[in-house]
């Protein structure tokens, strides 16, 4: 238990770098809330209406720290089928109406809802949701409209509509899917250009500001009219003050009707989900390793989506793509989700006028990006590498959601999974006999105060809310053992949560085991693959490649031992302030001196979630300490290390030493000492070497320079740069 | 200190695989108790029956086994509850059926139906065996409950009876005594504290009932007290399986309405899945 802080005093503090994140992730918000609202035939500006009422809202009443909310892109697919079968005025009623019933939700402290949905199905909903919002904006950002009644024949038309688009001949078209193509081309390669000026402004915001700059060169160098032919661009951006002065007419009219409830339902049940995965995937990248409560924020979502129905905006969800963009600059807490809001009335305070000069193709690229991540291939990769039966879920969930709707989808996908279940264990009674039974103990054993949960017969999604409630309730920095011994079948939802709380417990000093899982086998040699009572060996084999076999060569040069394969385990590198946002996959091609003191290896984490994603692979060199230093992080300095001082960072001076200053950028807490260990000898030796990011963690020192792998000539020079400064430091 | 000493062991039995286990396993706790063997058989009585059983006690009637056979017809549960009355039994030895292919057992419907009915203290056998499987663990209940104390008294009069090493005595805190659900960082903490608070309160608690003890029962076994939180009842059994316990000693159940039989609790979950063997005390 930490000594109670000044909190007050750490607001004010921290409120620059939160107005800070706060003004990145509105660049990204303005653009998608557009696209969103757009995309569920909703008018551009209700998007807008929902990120800044629920930036308000959220932020005021919610009870997470650092996530964003606003018009979720889960939500397409229902709006889409509310706006069109009961019109727009209804369709606000009924946003009106889940708002309603998501703040009950919130009440009844139903949280764990989305706790009973197998993950393979949610997988695949969010699939079919993507390829709901992929295949209906494909078609516009390549200026071809078209109408059709079910949601597969978009998708199937795709060819025919890159066919027309390479044949058009109307001027109009042709630059109104160039613009599309361009900006689609934009989201797909900007999280490779790892350029730190560049990815200052989001990828979205790129492709907004590109647009309108075109716009108006068209107007004041050309004096043209813009070639983009005027059906394709955005129109009904009102002013500010008529988004006041005409609230639109909300129409509960319809709420006798089984399609308003239908869709009220859909509406609640995806936003829920949404919301709840996004908030649990944010706890994960909180610096500071607080717990969200889920069950406020439930209440503040309501909130909000009521209060954005009446304002003429969409659902309000916690959004995981802007969330994570927040994290990533550095937000601590919810004021960032209230300046994004202030930020955005700003834009559109200002610049209401200028946006229609944004071309609707652009926007819908960004929506087809969006689609596409949630339908992309890799997931399936996943899902298959985890076993046959998950691909199965989730393409039964994905057919059924796309061809009958969001709540028969996922519904069958709940039925899929248990009857799958049931096939696996040749036993229906093993699931009726023990499901309302309690079958997890949790004690806190006397002698060492570790927690112990057993948990018997079956642990699936049906009774996994059992076994959270005792999870949750254990302190994240003890020690917990879960013993599956007295179980015969795990599920693959209850191993990947697992994993999860695992990582949650590791990142927050605890320990978490799972025993008792080697009596049960699985058929994929993937750590969430479901477990059962039968044996199937797996062994799986692969060749190395060129690289490797160079470092392989280096490795004998230089007398160091050497391992190809993946490691998971990378909890060593959890303490680095570097990988407080990030969340690391794995390490691989490891060298290791005899006394593994210095260790070079390659590493592969991601920044971001979602559609700002990032992942990245880097060579990074890792050195054990002997004596305690003080932590610090020093970097080359630059222009954005400028910006920055301005958001709260402090750079480090040392004294007497004015080329260092200038030409480093050092960051710490713990000023005094830093000033004192970094002494003449270490200031000579920075100054006359090449530069890397140093960070120290007290025990141990993470060295690197560039984001990508670096070539063999680098690893040695990265080899020796690291035993040279060993030398100098100790 | 009160408790029951039990003078009479009574044991129904039948002509099965399991005859000889289970008659060696009841005259073995006769001559450990220091008691008096009852047998009591449902069916006509003949002379063939009777030698039969002696023939089977005879190395335990060597020992100086005292034993009573009881032959009568009827309905099994009639027969075994009456006969346990007239013959003042105070513990009624019964039988558990196993799950085919699991190490899983249950009590069946007649010995389930003895079980919520008899005015006598009942202990329930998984598996008996020829051969003496030492009983060296046993957990026991702490409910705050006005039964607990001479549940706890039974307990180790059993352990001593018995040479059993340690008593684990299980204080089964429901989540409705936490009145705080964790939501987030500040709960969490609220709701450790509490619990810690609740267990040092139970905990000195249930020393206090042991100090009431005579020191004669507890001075040779090791008490461990053990607070877990979980379902009432059922956690408990749990908690006797995984703490691989040879003995669970149980408060009989209070009043019995048809609710309870159809939502499950307390004794009610131990009957559906016996995590060992059980003794319930009345």
């Amino acid at each position: 238990m930490s000594p109670k802080k000044n909190n007050i005093k750490t607001f004010f503090k921290a409120l620059p770098k939160n107005i800070f994140s706060g003004f990145v992730v509105s660049l990204i918000a303005l653009p998608l809330g557009l696209g969103l609202a757009m995309a569920s035939e909703a008018p551009p500006i209700a998007g807008v209406i929902a990120a800044v009422v629920g930036g308000v809202v959220v932020s005021i009443f919610g009870g997470s720290h650092v996530t964003i909310a606003g018009p979720g892109n889960g939500l397409v697919g229902v709006l889409l089928v509310a706006i069109t079968t009961l019109g727009i005025e209804s369709a606000y009623a009924a946003i009106i109406c889940s708002g309603i019933l998501l703040a009950i939700l919130g009440f009844l402290r139903l949280g764990k809802l989305a706790d009973f949905f197998p993950s393979s199905a949610i997988q695949g909903m969010l699939a079919a949701i993507g390829l709901i919002i992929l295949g209906k904006q494909f078609h516009i950002m390549l200026a071809h409209k078209i109408k059709r009644v079910d949601t597969i024949d978009y998708l199937i038309e795709i060819p025919y509509t890159i066919n027309d688009a390479i044949h058009y001949d109307n001027t109009g078209l042709i630059y109104a899917a160039i613009a599309g193509v361009l900006s689609l081309i934009i989201m797909v390669f900007y999280p490779r250009i790892r350029n730190k000026y560049l990815q200052l402004i989001p990828a979205p915001m790129w492709i907004v500001i590109l647009s309108i700059g075109f716009s108006y060169y068209f107007e004041i160098v050309a004096h043209e009219t813009n070639p983009i032919s005027q059906l394709y661009m955005i129109s009904g951006i009102p002013e500010f003050k008529d988004i006041i002065a005409q609230l639109p007419s909300v129409n509960f009219g319809k709420v006798n009707e089984l399609t308003f409830w239908s869709s009220v339902f859909a509406l609640t049940l995806i936003a829920s989900i949404e919301s709840l995965l996004s908030i649990k995937a944010v706890d994960k990248l909180d610096p500071e390793k607080r717990r969200s409560n889920v069950n406020l924020d439930l209440k503040a979502l309501g909130l909000a989506t009521i209060g954005s129905g009446f304002l003429g905006g969409l659902n309000v969800v916690t959004v995981i793509a802007r969330s994570s963009v927040n994290v990533n600059n550095k937000a601590s807490n919810r004021s960032s989700n209230f300046f994004h809001a202030t930020f955005l009335v700003i834009f559109i305070v200002l610049f209401s006028t200028q946006l229609t000069r944004i071309p609707l193709p652009a926007l819908m690229a960004i929506l087809v990006f969006t689609g596409y991540k949630l339908a992309s291939p890799i997931t399936i990769k996943k899902i298959f590498s985890i076993g046959k039966e998950q691909i199965v879920i989730f393409f039964v969930t994905l057919f059924v959601t796309l061809k009958v709707g969001l709540i028969t989808g996922i519904l069958s996908g709940v039925i899929i999974t248990f009857l799958i279940h049931i096939i696996i264990n040749k036993s229906a009674s093993l699931f009726f006999r023990n499901v309302l039974k309690p079958n997890v103990l949790m004690f806190q054993e006397q002698d060492n105060g570790n927690y112990y949960v057993s948990v018997k017969h079956f642990c699936s999604f049906l009774n996994f809310y059992r076994l959270k409630e005792k999870l949750d309730a254990v302190p994240e920095n003890n020690d917990i053992i879960i013993d599956f011994s007295l179980c015969e079948f795990v599920d693959h939802t209850v191993m990947e949560n697992l994993n999860s709380y695992r990582d949650l417990f590791i990142k927050r000093d605890g320990h978490f085991d799972v025993i008792g899982l080697d009596l049960l086998d699985s058929e994929s040699e993937h750590p969430f693959a479901l477990r059962r009572l039968l044996p199937v060996p797996n062994i799986i084999q692969s060749g190395l490649t060129k690289r490797q076999n160079h470092i392989e060569e280096l490795a004998k040069d230089y007398g160091l031992s050497y391992e190809y394969k993946k490691e998971k385990e990378t909890h060593f590198l959890d303490n680095f302030h570097f990988f407080r946002t990030k969340s690391i996959q794995h390490i691989y091609n490891k060298l290791s001196t005899k006394n593994s003191i210095l260790t070079i290896f390659d590493i592969e984490f991601s920044e971001g979630e979602f559609i700002a994603k990032e992942t990245v692979r880097t060579t990074m060199l890792h050195i054990t300490l002997e004596n305690q230093i003080p932590e610090f992080t020093l970097d080359k300095e630059g222009f954005l290390e400028k910006v920055y001082a301005f958001a709260g960072f402090k750079d480090i001076p040392i004294q007497e030493h004015s080329d260092f200053n200038k030409r480093f950028y050092l960051l710490g807490e713990n000023e005094v000492a830093i000033k004192t260990f970094f002494n003449d000898d270490i200031i000579r030796f920075f100054e006359s070497n090449s530069y890397y990011h140093i960070e120290s963690n007290r025990n141990s020192l993470l060295v690197f320079s560039k984001e990508r792998l670096a070539s063999t000539k680098e690893i040695k020079a990265l080899f020796d740069f690291g035993k040279r400064l060993k030398q100098v430091i100790s | 200190m009160s408790f029951l000493p039990f003078n009479t062991i009574g044991i129904g039995v039948t002509f099965s695989p399991n005859l000889k286990a289970n008659l060696y396993e009841a005259a073995r706790l006769s001559l450990m108790f220091k008691s008096k063997l009852v047998l009591i058989h449902v069916g006509e009585k003949s002379a063939d029956k009777q030698t039969q059983f002696l023939s089977i006690l005879e190395p335990f009637i060597k020992d100086n086994l005292e034993v009573d056979i009881v032959f009568k017809t009827g309905d099994p549960v009639d027969v075994i509850l009456s006969t346990s009355k007239e013959k003042q039994i105070d513990l009624l030895i019964l039988g558990a059926l196993q799950r085919e292919n699991f190490l899983k057992y249950y009590v069946g419907s007649i010995a389930r139906k003895i079980t919520r009915q008899a005015k006598c203290s009942i202990l329930l056998l998984i598996k008996p065996s020829i051969k003496r499987v030492p009983c060296e663990h046993i957990v026991v209940n702490g409910l705050k409950d006005p039964k607990t104390l001479q549940t706890l008294a039974s307990a180790f009069y059993v352990a001593n009876a018995l040479n059993s090493d340690k008593v684990t005595i299980v204080e089964e805190i429901t989540q409705d005594e936490l009145a705080i659900k964790v939501e987030d960082d500040k709960s969490l903490r609220m709701a450790t504290i509490i619990k810690e608070r609740i267990k040092l309160r139970e905990n000195s608690r249930v020393k206090a009932i042991i100090e009431g003890i005579p020191e004669v029962y507890t001075k040779n076994v090791v008490i461990k007290s053990q607070p877990i939180f979980g379902k009432k009842g059922y956690s408990i059994g749990h908690y006797a399986q995984i703490a691989r316990a040879d003995l669970l000693v149980m408060n009989s159940p209070s009043k019995m309405t048809f609710w309870d039989r159809l939502f499950p609790h307390d004794i009610e979950h131990i009957l559906t899945e016996l995590p060992t063997d059980v003794l319930i005390i009345q």
